[in-house]
């Protein structure tokens, strides 16, 4: 690599360490990249691959415990070039240089913008730090900005506080301040995770634009193979602070050379290319668990005053639907669409408003879960499971992975002693854990081993049904794949149905027979799974399809996507918007 | 891509060195969460000094029998407002040399002509020796074992040695500190204990069901906490009857000072509570068929503990400070109990704090030492409570 007159910053040798508690992590370990004009460089990793830190360091941002220990970072702009790396981090010039040359968008827009000011105030405090232009050219130069990243209204916006947009405008917001003051350079670290996939799809539209416009180097970190292939000229794949490959797109997505990549691809192109073993003879039989009707109101209750019921939010309305034996029925939408509140209705951890939900029980009997008194209703607990989001909350710090997955069976009374022992190594070598770490708390074990004592202990009161909300949505792509073959091999091996909650189309894909379409609270649609991710028929399907990035940089698909106000989505269906 | 890569691939860990040999992330792995704990509150040095300091006035109580020098009530007229006197390690021998003898000075009186008032007068010529393990009053420490050796005193038992100074009933100050020092780090604890048990059933019965009996305990706390704490006190502290006894009065004087103390540790328990219900742990485990009761005890409560542990730490010296100001008002402890509240009262007046400052110094110093301790001690508690932030 030379040092031609298109870089804009070049690393060389970069490490850093950071000196925690009980020993010292080489976090970032000679890494080195260049920066173009005009060129996006993804930097692509798991968590804790350093990517983020990497990014960090490039504006001496790094957290008080992390120290650069060698290396260059040459920031070449206006014919001079400065080695950030050897700044103080509290100095004048690094101070001219975050936010004048190199501008940074955050992954969570609400706590990286400031509540108590209003937008605008925030872009025009950004824009006078560097520049000389008085209070109201700052201000019409606000409004411009915010009129580039395509915020309606931009004159009245300015005035309003963070909490009034929603996360894709804070997002933009966000991006307008970035670019305030012309940076040379655009630093995104994973700046969609937030976001839902068809906010996503604007957003990155919008930064590619606005970098080829202003023909800035970019330099985007992200952890999603599909956003890479979007967007990225150059790709860089970072694993325990070392980048292993880094090379042109295509190089890497079709010629990869070190068998990491090649992995990370594997694992995204599997879940892609969808269709897990599916379990031959699904949707036979009467289905095991029928919900009809079933609502959710919040803030509707008997109001002392009348008229207040105006405020009635429909977190769930009129949700109908059926769950065959050995079925794998997947419930996507973007957040807020009502389809976490759905499962936990239908476990009555929140009580439903509205409908019915009967379940078929071992004997055939059909038992109406709704009308269930306390001790029935543990009962079909046992039966019916939920495998949780976050492998961190959902267990308990303070017991052994032994009590966590033995404490349903003890409190069922169903095992004691050396038998509850021997059934809870029988669970954990089930999920693919090694029994002899059972004495051991959750907080030795990473996520994706923490989603499999979840699992185990779904598993331990021998389910018919399992509710997984999202239960993959919080791991890192390959061990993602890893539970997912696991849950589709348990439900082979056990006969389990399941009501498979997720956000991520391409999961639901992989491991769904059939899948559910929700939107603001409704079911819009309703199908067999590869027919809903190839030919979905709803317009609102049809937009959610098109918006998931995909990953091949040969077919990009999110900028032929389709958009609310594009011809074919008919904008009737209103109904959909509760 | 081989087998082979794979096993390679898995076999690459996050580069790390250990700031020590031996000790790394994976030494940690089985460690249970007391032991994290533990870890870290063992880093925090002035914490930790703080624990020594506390560790060491109980210690002080519970063997003030052998540490105090004499009797707290030993009151010996002659030596009323005896200052405190020094203790030398070498005395003159007869033949005019020099030798390790450890002592102190004995005492003249000399009247001052003009304002008719004894003073004493430190005499060079009168030396007390002293000694370690020395022969003494007779006394049962703990009540059971018939002992007469203090740490330290005057080889004679009748010869006069006030350390820290004597009061107006020639009672030497050093040994009625350290009586002092077990009643009032005792009525701390016991205060505390019983304001723990109110707190945490009231805390987390408020914070787990919510709705009403959250809105009616929560006023309950309100109403306790709006009232003016010494007038309360007073009419309370009043209304026991001059006839019962010193021990009986200790336990009243306790539960009226823990009746107002709970407050602060039900809102924090009911604070911890709110949070930890909605946790996914908490639901799974309700899922799981656990009971109310189990949900409370067994999956709550645990994580609760090491919070709970810190606040108590911190409330004792609340405890401490409202029994001396009971005791210094009159209401609290009465004499013949001797605690540090006890010993401010003789330094009300300023005439006395005149003529003998120790009176007031050194209970004072006792006072600020042992609540300092506690405070220090349980602000380390509370940032290593949670064991699983970094």
């Amino acid at each position: 690599m030379d040092a031609s007159d298109d870089v804009a910053l070049s690393v060389r040798d970069l490490s850093l360490d950071f000196h925690l508690r009980t020993h010292i992590l080489h976090a970032v370990r000679n890494v080195g990249f260049d920066l173009r004009r005009g060129r996006t460089l993804c930097l692509v990793g798991e968590s804790g691959s350093g990517k983020s830190v990497t990014a960090r360091a490039l504006l001496r941002i790094v957290d008080k415990a992390g120290r650069i220990t060698g290396g260059r970072i040459l920031l070449r702009t206006e014919g001079r070039e400065t080695d950030v790396a050897a700044l103080d981090p509290r100095s004048r010039d690094i101070r001219a240089i975050r936010g004048r040359r190199i501008g940074l968008i955050f992954q969570e827009p609400m706590s990286s913008l400031s509540p108590v000011h209003s937008i605008g105030s925030q872009i025009v405090e950004a824009i006078r730090l560097h520049t000389a232009l008085d209070r109201r050219q700052a201000k019409q130069r606000a409004i411009e900005l915010l009129r580039q990243v395509e915020i309606p209204d931009p004159e009245r916006m300015a005035d309003r506080y963070t909490f009034e947009f929603s996360g894709g405008m804070r997002q933009r917001a966000m991006i307008a301040m970035a670019l305030a003051c012309d940076p040379d350079i655009l630093i995104a670290d994973e700046p969609t995770t937030a976001l839902d996939v068809t906010t996503q799809a604007e957003i990155l539209d919008l930064i590619k634009r606005l970098q080829v416009d202003r023909g800035m180097a970019m330099l985007l970190i992200t952890h999603d193979i599909g956003v890479v292939a979007e967007v990225a000229n150059d790709v860089a794949v970072m694993r325990f602070g070392r980048i292993v490959e880094q090379g042109p797109v295509d190089d890497i997505f079709h010629r990869a050379q070190h068998p990491y990549t090649r992995r990370l691809l594997a694992s995204t192109a599997k879940l892609e290319a969808g269709g897990g073993k599916r379990a031959g003879a699904a949707a036979a039989g009467a289905p095991i668990l029928s919900v009809r009707g079933l609502g959710k109101v919040y803030g509707d209750a008997r109001r002392w005053l009348p008229g207040s019921g105006r405020y009635a939010l429909r977190a769930v309305d009129d949700a109908s639907f059926d769950l065959h034996p050995g079925e794998s029925l997947g419930i996507v939408g973007e957040s807020g669409s009502g389809k976490t509140t759905l499962g936990r209705l239908v476990l009555r951890i929140v009580e439903p408003s509205a409908g019915t939900v009967t379940y078929r029980d071992r004997e055939g009997r059909e038992v109406e879960v709704t009308g269930l008194g306390k001790r029935e209703l543990r009962r079909f607990h046992r039966e019916v499971r939920l495998v949780f989001q976050d492998p961190f909350s959902s267990l308990n710090p303070r017991m052994t992975v032994k009590d966590i997955i033995g404490d349903p069976l003890r409190v069922n009374g169903l095992a004691q002693g050396p038998a509850l022992e021997a059934k809870v190594a029988g669970l954990m070598a089930l999920v693919g854990l090694d029994p002899q770490a059972m004495e051991r708390h959750p907080h030795a074990f990473s996520g994706g081993q923490r989603q499999r004592i979840g699992i185990a202990r779904a598993l331990a009161l021998d389910p018919r049904i399992i509710i997984a909300d999202e239960a993959t949505s919080a791991l890192d792509v390959s061990i993602r794949s890893q539970i997912l073959d696991l849950l589709l091999e348990l439900r082979a091996r056990l006969g389990l149905s399941f009501l498979f909650i997720s956000h991520d189309i391409s999961v639901v894909r992989y491991f769904c027979d059939r899948v559910i379409v929700m939107h603001k609270g409704r079911i819009v649609e309703t199908g067999d799974a590869e027919q809903i991710c190839t030919r979905p028929r709803e317009p609102y399907t049809q937009r959610l399809i098109s918006a998931v990035p995909s990953p091949d940089p040969r077919r990009k698909r999110m900028l032929h996507r389709l958009r609310a106000d594009d011809p074919p989505a008919v904008a009737a269906r209103s109904g959909a918007g509760g | 891509m081989t087998m082979q890569d794979l096993v390679d691939l898995d076999a690459e860990g996050p580069a790390i060195s250990p700031l020590k040999p031996g000790r790394g992330p994976a030494t940690m792995a089985a460690v249970g969460p007391w032991r994290l704990m533990l870890g870290k509150l063992l880093r925090q040095k002035v914490a930790m000094a703080a624990g020594g300091v506390v560790l060491l006035l109980y210690l002080v109580g519970a063997f003030a029998e052998f540490l105090a020098p004499s009797s707290p009530d030993l009151s010996r007229p002659q030596y009323t407002y005896a200052p405190p006197q020094g203790l030398s390690l070498f005395a003159p021998t007869k033949d005019g040399g020099w030798d390790f003898n450890l002592h102190v000075k004995g005492y003249k009186v000399e009247i001052d002509p003009q304002a008719l008032r004894r003073t004493f007068v430190v005499d060079d010529s009168k030396i007390v020796p002293v000694g370690f393990f020395v022969k003494g009053r007779p006394y049962k420490l703990w009540g059971l074992i018939p002992l007469d050796r203090h740490l330290i005193g005057p080889v004679n038992p009748n010869d006069p040695m006030y350390l820290l100074g004597a009061d107006r009933l020639g009672r030497d100050l050093l040994s009625r500190l350290v009586y002092g020092t077990r009643v009032s780090m005792s009525i701390g604890l016991v205060g505390v204990a019983m304001s723990l048990v109110l707190g945490v059933v009231l805390g987390a019965v408020s914070g787990f069901y919510g709705g009403w009996v959250d809105m009616l305990i929560q006023r309950l706390i309100e109403v306790v906490s709006a009232m003016p704490t010494i007038p309360l006190w007073l009419g309370l502290a009043a209304a026991i009857p001059l006839s019962w006894s010193p021990l009986q009065v200790y336990f009243v004087i306790t539960v009226i000072v823990s009746l107002l103390g709970w407050t602060g540790l039900a809102r924090e328990v009911r604070g911890r509570f709110l949070a930890l219900r909605g946790e996914d742990f908490v639901t799974a485990a309700r899922l799981d068929g656990s009971g109310e009761r189990r949900l409370i005890f067994r999956h709550i409560l645990p994580s609760l503990t090491s919070h709970i542990l810190a606040v108590v730490t911190l409330a004792v010296p609340t405890m401490i400070v409202a029994e001396t100001s009971l005791s210094f008002l009159g209401i609290g402890l009465k004499p013949p109990v001797v605690s540090w509240g006890v010993l401010l009262q003789d330094a009300q007046s300023i005439r006395t704090v005149a003529t003998a400052p120790w009176l007031l110094f050194w209970p004072g110093l006792a006072v600020v030492v042992a609540v300092l301790a506690f405070n220090f001690f349980g602000d380390g508690l509370r940032d290593a409570a949670d064991p699983y932030e970094s």
